[in-house]
């Protein structure tokens, strides 16, 4: 067994699938119960032990949602960009499986992002939505994650489909930045006035504790929530494989 | 170098001669560009204002249509692996059927936009400025389209889902590509023509390699 050899490296033996079941099955109940902690302390932070802004009123506590959700729509690209390289680099299964559970997440945070930024602008804006730099980037970002994962759909065998969408994520990444820059200067040249204004250099830090709980709280929710995904798709995948093998001898023919 | 210009007369004949389909996509790029002014209205101005805008879209859509065409004929009937096992790099070939792709769907594209200047009732400046732009950005268009297509070519309906895969990617295209010949830009508009092309060079280095290595993964 991989996973009692003392040749195989520490993070190889971490990433064999099997034992990847058996360590990620004793981590998703205590991460699960430290989110929720983070979450109910966050929460009451935000709601009941913070001060509302003198301008904006109760309505900065959707900050608290938006801001972890905006930071999360960026991290879990991150996450599909290793995992890319490590399909491409090692072709490793785990990789694989790791790359395309984050799209999913992604794309939601990325929408809830964008929903309580409409959410929060119409009381503060005016508006639901203005054609600003930032708000159309997130919005380019979401249909990235869509199209990632329509891509992921339209291959039967999720074992070939890897290395292609793998190459197309690091693709994104190379141009991510590359669309912020042109949109923010397409956004300035037509309107010289941005209509958000930076939140300031310095932040209270009955602003910023709030803040920085319900950050831990997102994090800790992306990776119990990706720990599930990649179990889910572990064991859907196998079962696949046992489906296929049992069709076979069912037919009879020798393989 | 001859097997590269082999290659290359070999796609240009493919794509000019009967069964090519140069023709259907400046078609369908003069259909677009003329069918939008009817949803927009007769308003002269108007349409001089959006008349960049309508070509870049139009030339966008319509290298899109023919994005199927880079790959997955020689993908069905062998050529690919046969190209893949000689003598010359993969990325090498790429690179060339993407500039043969280019010169025989872009250029006709932004040879046809010169008619169609008097019905946006362009001026001869703004046209030129929207030539050069076109000639700039269309490189990446096809670059990006080379990606796409490398990596849905194993897909027996891969013609719907690389269009979905690469449009975002022709935003800074659409974006610079419009300003560089928008009449109330100004001085914005050479840096963005700048940007244009160096959009390109950088798409057009990345691509090879990406739809390469697309290429070859999708043979094991």
């Amino acid at each position: 067994m991989i996973a009692d050899n003392p040749r195989v490296g520490f993070f190889s033996r971490l990433a064999q699938p099997g034992y990847f079941l058996d360590w990620s099955r004793h981590m998703i109940l205590p991460l699960a119960a430290l989110c929720a902690v983070f979450f109910a302390l966050g929460l009451w932070f935000a709601f009941f032990n913070s001060p509302a802004d003198y301008q904006m009123g109760n309505t900065v506590r959707i900050m608290y949602i938006h801001v972890p959700n905006a930071w999360l729509s960026q991290f879990a690209y991150g996450v599909m960009v290793v995992a890319s390289i490590g399909s491409l680099v090692w072709r490793h299964p785990l990789a694989d499986v790791a790359a395309k559970t984050a799209a999913p997440l992604g794309a939601t945070f990325t929408a809830i992002m964008l929903i309580t930024g409409a959410i929060w602008g119409r009381p503060t804006w005016g508006t639901y939505w203005v054609w600003d730099g930032r708000l159309t980037s997130s919005l380019v970002h979401l249909f990235i994650y869509l199209g990632i994962i329509a891509l992921w759909r339209a291959f039967d065998d999720p074992v070939r489909a890897a290395r292609p969408i793998a190459i197309i994520t690091l693709v994104g990444a190379i141009n991510i930045p590359i669309i912020k820059f042109s949109v923010d200067w397409w956004n300035v040249l037509p309107q010289p006035a941005s209509v958000i204004r930076a939140g300031g250099p310095t932040m209270p830090a009955a602003i910023l504790t709030p803040l920085l709980v319900m950050f831990g709280a997102y994090t800790l929710l992306f990776l119990v929530l990706h720990l599930a995904a990649m179990r889910t798709e572990l064991a859907r995948r196998r079962i696949t494989a046992l489906q296929a093998r049992t069709a076979r001898s069912q037919a009879g023919t020798p393989a | 170098m001859r097997t590269l210009a082999a290659l290359f007369t070999r796609d240009f004949r493919l794509a000019t001669r009967t069964g090519g389909n140069t023709l259907t996509v400046v078609l369908f790029f003069a259909l677009v560009a003329i069918l939008l002014p009817f949803a927009i209205g007769p308003d002269v101005a108007l349409l001089q204002r959006l008349g960049p805008a309508i070509i870049w879209l139009s030339a966008l859509l319509a290298l899109l249509l023919s994005l199927d065409r880079l790959f997955l004929d020689d993908h069905r009937d062998g050529s690919l692996a046969a190209m893949r096992a000689g003598p010359v790099a993969l990325e090498w070939v790429v690179l060339v059927r993407i500039f043969g792709h280019w010169l025989t769907t872009a250029v006709p594209i932004v040879l046809v936009s010169i008619p169609l200047a008097p019905l946006f009732n362009f001026d001869f400046e703004l046209l030129f400025a929207l030539l050069v732009a076109l000639m700039a950005g269309t490189p990446a268009l096809a670059a990006n389209a080379a990606i796409g297509a490398a990596i849905t070519v194993s897909l027996p309906r891969g013609g719907l889902i690389a269009p979905i895969v690469i449009l975002p990617l022709a935003i800074p295209v659409l974006i610079f590509g419009v300003a560089a010949a928008d009449p109330g830009a100004g001085a914005a508009r050479g840096s963005a023509l700048l940007f244009l092309a160096g959009y390109s060079m950088l798409v057009l280095v990345v691509a090879p390699i990406a739809a390469a290595l697309a290429l070859r993964s999708g043979a094991e």
